[in-house]
């Protein structure tokens, strides 16, 4: 019997043979914690006696939740990690470079093969570039700060093989919404899910991101895609390390094996209170919308902003809507202003906000007065997500997003 | 001590709302907790008090600030038919029992209710419904108070080394 990625990772990791299910203390070669789970994480390291951090260059700090500072009390939040950072050494990102999601990825913190750990639940966007990552609490969190290791039960592997070529205005958002509709809240807890087939091993790295990014939405530990030439191209410059074959065995021992085919995806919407509910969207098109954010870990980067700005053209957005649109980092900002992107929205009638979380947070901006409903590209809809526990929040690609922004309603991207 | 019954997919941001995630002391959370869901939880809430979850309890966002949350209202056991992997891993860490019963939707809120975890069983409005086992290796961290507690008396990581499942 082979073995999956995972516990080739965790082998690999160790130096024997490691198969799922087991409980295994392993090196981490990655920590990230941000300004919302920092401070807890930083104070659970010094109960538990911590004075150095196992390695300094291997923790990753920034702020994006909160910043800039909305608060007075988000503000001491920062100083405090300003402050740990200093003391321990720790190159900290400040409120200068994006969501850290995004950050972690483009700066080259994690690569094919290495276990990271983060204190956000959307950790396991890093299965995108090979990596096993997890999002963790703030004590798991100081634990991980002082030893530099964490238990882990190694998970077990969905195989989730995508086939066929996306129609046009469907992407990565759509088929990860109809996976997490497919798999369920709950379907995937304690596994892993190994995105695979021809759609994944053509999809760009931005699409591998989102549909690892939402991995947790089906309650899994991890979300990942095998290293292959896409991934080592985007490597180049990030991280030194040379390529090597990192792949689940054709006969490795896959707790379960789904098959999906694209060539007739609809856009998708997941629907109020909750992320597995995605439906083609002309189940729900001509819901007028209050908001629409395009932006967050899931749906921030530069080819998010390419397709939503493809669907708006020299047209407008509706009067009627809050336009809000957030790069997911400084990088993707830049990219998006050199193409003329930032420009064309905010002659739409956008709100171009810098790099941070922003509505998808929850509390520092963009929320929802009770009764109004979001359109948004970001990760969850749960009651009261984005403000009000009055008001709804619906999950879309950026397509979907642009078409509904320039009706005033939720839109098919393919009619407008 | 009461039953308060809540249903399936009961997320961290219903538990804390994310506005109150400058919070971290567990009885100033505490105050917030539900709120926004269930606005009697807080004024309610009284020390020894049960929270009974459907499935899939606790998911979403990673925020320690929901077991504390509950912590701080004196809440030290949930029970639910499942829960999602990393709130089970921060109650335990910070001294939330997370308790698995898979017929949690039987018990009614408001319901009496005991547990007696050694023996394996809840006992709610005179009914006795069956638990599941925690984890070995997790009961360590439970034994000792919490993983800051089981940390301090750790001797050395065990990196890497075949452990119980």
């Amino acid at each position: 019997m082979g073995a999956t990625i995972v516990e080739k990772i965790f082998s690999r990791k160790c130096g024997r043979a490691i198969r799922a299910g087991e409980v295994v203390m392993t090196p981490l070669d990655g920590a990230m914690i941000h300004d919302i789970t920092g401070p807890l994480a930083i104070q659970k390291f010094y109960e538990m006696g911590g004075s150095k951090v196992f390695d300094p260059e291997r923790v990753i700090m920034l702020f994006d939740h909160q910043i800039p500072a909305d608060s007075i009390a988000a503000a001491e939040n920062h100083v405090y990690m300003r402050r740990f950072a200093a003391e321990q050494q720790i190159h900290n990102y400040d409120i200068n470079e994006g969501v850290c999601h995004q950050v972690v990825v483009e700066k080259g913190r994690a690569a094919p093969g290495q276990i990271v750990v983060g204190a956000d639940s959307h950790t396991c966007m890093y299965g995108a570039v090979g990596a096993f990552a997890t999002g963790i609490g703030s004590t798991d969190m100081g634990f991980a700060l002082k030893y530099g290791a964490l238990y882990f039960k190694v998970p077990e592997t969905i195989l989730a093989e995508v086939s066929g070529k996306f129609p046009r205005r469907v992407g990565a958002k759509d088929l990860i919404l109809s996976l997490a509709a497919d798999i369920g809240a709950d379907g995937a807890t304690y596994q892993a899910i190994q995105f695979a087939g021809k759609t994944i091993s053509k999809l760009d790295m931005a699409g591998r991101m989102t549909c690892c990014n939402m991995a947790i939405e089906m309650g899994a530990k991890a979300g990942i895609v095998a290293p292959d030439t896409i991934t080592w191209e985007y490597l180049k410059g990030r991280h030194p390390m040379k390529p090597f074959p990192l792949d689940s065995d054709k006969d490795a021992d896959f707790i379960d094996r789904r098959t999906y085919d694209v060539s007739a995806l609809e856009p998708q919407v997941a629907v109020p209170h909750n992320v597995d509910t995605g439906v083609p969207v002309s189940t729900v098109s001509g819901i007028p919308v209050d908001q629409v954010f395009i932006g967050s870990c899931t749906n921030g980067r530069f080819e998010d902003l390419v397709e939503a700005a493809g669907v708006l053209g020299k047209k407008k957005f509706s009067p009627k809507v809050r336009v809000i649109i957030i790069p997911a980092s400084r990088d993707e900002y830049l990219k998006a202003l050199r193409a003329g992107l930032i420009e064309r929205f905010v002659q739409a009638g956008a709100l171009v906000e810098a790099p941070c979380c922003g509505p998808c947070m929850g509390g520092a901006f963009g929320l929802l007065a009770p009764g109004e409903v979001s359109l948004s590209t970001s990760n969850r809809n749960f009651k009261g997500r984005q403000g009000s526990t009055e008001g709804k929040v619906y999950l879309c690609s950026p397509a979907t997003a642009a078409a509904s922004a320039i009706t005033g309603a939720i839109t098919d991207p393919r009619e407008v | 001590m009461r039953a308060w019954k809540f249903g399936d997919d009961i997320d961290t941001d219903a538990i804390i709302p994310g506005r109150f995630l400058t919070i971290y002391e567990p009885k100033e959370l505490a105050k917030h907790a539900f709120e926004g869901t269930r606005d009697e939880y807080a004024k309610k809430v009284k020390p020894g008090d049960i929270i009974i979850g459907g499935k899939n309890f606790g998911c979403g966002s990673s925020r320690e600030h929901a077991p504390l949350a509950l912590l701080g209202g004196g809440v030290t056991v949930v029970v639910a038919q499942s829960f999602a992997r990393i709130f089970f891993r921060n109650a335990i860490n910070v001294g939330v029992l997370p308790v698995v019963c898979r017929d949690a939707d039987n018990i009614a809120d408001g319901a009496k209710i005991t547990l007696d975890s050694k023996k394996g069983f809840i006992r709610a409005d005179g009914r006795q419904y069956t638990i599941e086992p925690v984890p070995e290796f997790m009961q360590g961290i439970i034994d000792a108070g919490g993983l800051v507690e089981y940390a301090k008396k750790l001797p050395e990581v065990p990196l890497c080394t075949k452990s119980q499942q």
